[in-house]
């Protein structure tokens, strides 16, 4: 059953302390930058942030860390050109850090989400990765096992949702989005656009509402890409 | 039944009337070589270059690991969508029949064995193809892999796209790498300002050079092919 929230706050209540929280996005493309403020007015500290990225600039996930509620991160691409807020408090020790590489990371949360309690993945065989992981030889290659993330809650923007709470994205902003919201307990999604029931096509819709838990409509705001010119 | 004893060894090609390749003379050779109809992923950096010497017949296809199929040209002026980002984060355009899927869709492309060609950069080759491109191993550097392991084991052919020495002139072909791997021997080829070099199980051979006889690469890169046939 997901519930159709008026207000940020109130789609965000709740959020405990030292709760693990996938985030969405890939550089700031699908942030959901409005449920991440939201937890920083909520005040749940002590979290673990499963995302890509460890923010850009002072928006989104950086404000978020800039905040001081994160222990640790699990991404897999901490080091940008603008992760200033990140790099500063990782080699403090103010921060914990686990790389994942990227389809693994995407991976393991699909299996998350799917009931998988394990899988073998070719990725990062014969690397400081494999550090610590079982290896194991199938039909001549070799693989890591590797084990599910499970979000407590994950936070998620998409572009339209209607009152049942499927959702549709846009472009690349896609990315994470219908992968995280299978691998919480509680999935709360931003979206540009509440549309009436019977208007998204079925057979086009990405997260299926059982998925979903949360939605709140929120303004669109404009914001820069890295790289743009 | 015998075989024979020796095998014809392929010849190189010296192309001897100018000097190296420019990085985006580079993309040029990897645009040539490209198979049509390839599904293609170009890293970032200098193999995003690769896209602007495809031409539309060649019926490439480009993946982006962020999550789209029939990736367009850079974004300019009012074309840019923050929504719309290639997996170096730039702003890009889509072209008709393009697709978009999430991040594990994305992955099982690479991983599953579909996508037939990516281009990566590359801070060390090994002859046998193992692959350093991730990180330097340097106190204080905070490690980031991104999707580079993915791609490294996922494609069918890894094209290698990098200088073939340092600035300070040291081999970035090697016996072994000495910066933490980011695959192991998934290279196939090299494509560098100073020659094509295949690598693999059988180790290095120079394919093609720009600017020296492959001897005297082979020499400066200490592979010992002195049998190789010459043509120019």
């Amino acid at each position: 059953m997901t519930t159709t929230y008026d207000s940020v706050d109130e789609a965000v209540a709740g959020i405990e302390d030292g709760s693990t929280v996938l985030v969405g996005g890939f550089g700031l493309a699908g942030m959901p930058f409005d449920l991440i403020d939201g937890l920083i007015r909520q005040g749940a500290s002590d979290l673990t942030i499963v995302s890509n990225n460890a923010g850009n600039g002072e928006v989104g996930l950086a404000a978020l860390l800039k905040a001081g509620r994160v222990r640790k991160v699990i991404c897999s691409f901490p080091r940008q050109a603008d992760s200033y807020v990140f790099d500063e408090l990782y080699r403090s020790g103010k921060v914990e850090l686990e790389v994942v590489p990227q389809g693994n990371l995407a991976e393991r949360m699909r299996a998350a989400g799917a009931g998988i309690g394990g899988f073998y993945s070719p990725t990062a065989v014969g690397t400081p990765l494999a550090d610590g992981k079982e290896q194991r030889r199938i039909d001549g290659r070799d693989y890591l096992l590797e084990f599910p993330i499970k979000g407590d809650y994950a936070l998620v923007s998409a572009y339209r949702a209607d009152p049942m709470g499927n959702l549709v994205y846009r472009k690349t902003a896609r990315n994470f989005g219908p992968v995280m919201a299978t691998a919480a307990t509680t999935t709360i999604v931003q979206v540009s656009e509440r549309v009436p029931l019977g208007s998204l096509d079925p057979e086009a819709v990405v997260t299926p509402s059982i998925f979903v838990d949360r939605v709140v409509q929120v303004d669109a705001r404009s914001y820069s890409v890295q790289g743009a010119r | 039944m015998t075989t024979p004893a020796t095998t014809e060894t392929p010849s190189v090609i010296e192309h001897l009337d100018r000097g190296p390749l420019s990085m985006n003379e580079v993309a040029g050779v990897i645009a040539r070589d490209m198979p049509a109809g390839a599904y293609a992923n170009l890293g970032i950096g200098h193999p995003t270059k690769v896209a602007d010497h495809l031409t539309a017949d060649r019926g490439v296809v480009l993946h982006t690991e962020n999550g789209m199929l029939g990736m367009g040209p850079k974004a300019v002026g009012d074309q840019v969508d923050p929504d719309l980002t290639n997996a170096g984060k730039v702003p890009v355009t889509e072209l008709p029949g393009a697709a978009y899927f999430h991040h594990a869709d994305s992955f099982a492309m690479m991983r599953g064995g579909h996508l037939d060609v990516c281009v990566l950069g590359a801070y060390q080759v090994s002859v046998h193809g193992d692959l350093a491109n991730w990180h330097t191993g340097g106190a204080g550097d905070i490690p980031a892999v991104g999707g580079a392991m993915d791609l490294a084991i996922g494609a069918k052919q890894v094209f290698v796209m990098m200088t073939l020495f340092t600035k300070t002139g040291e081999p970035k072909i090697v016996a072994e790498c000495s910066y933490p791997l980011t695959g192991v021997g998934c290279v196939s080829r090299v494509y560098s300002d100073h020659a094509v070099i295949e690598v693999g199980p059988d180790g290095a051979r120079l394919l093609e050079t720009w600017g020296a006889p492959a001897a005297e690469l082979a020499e400066r890169l200490g592979l010992a092919r002195s049998d190789q046939q010459t043509h120019r």
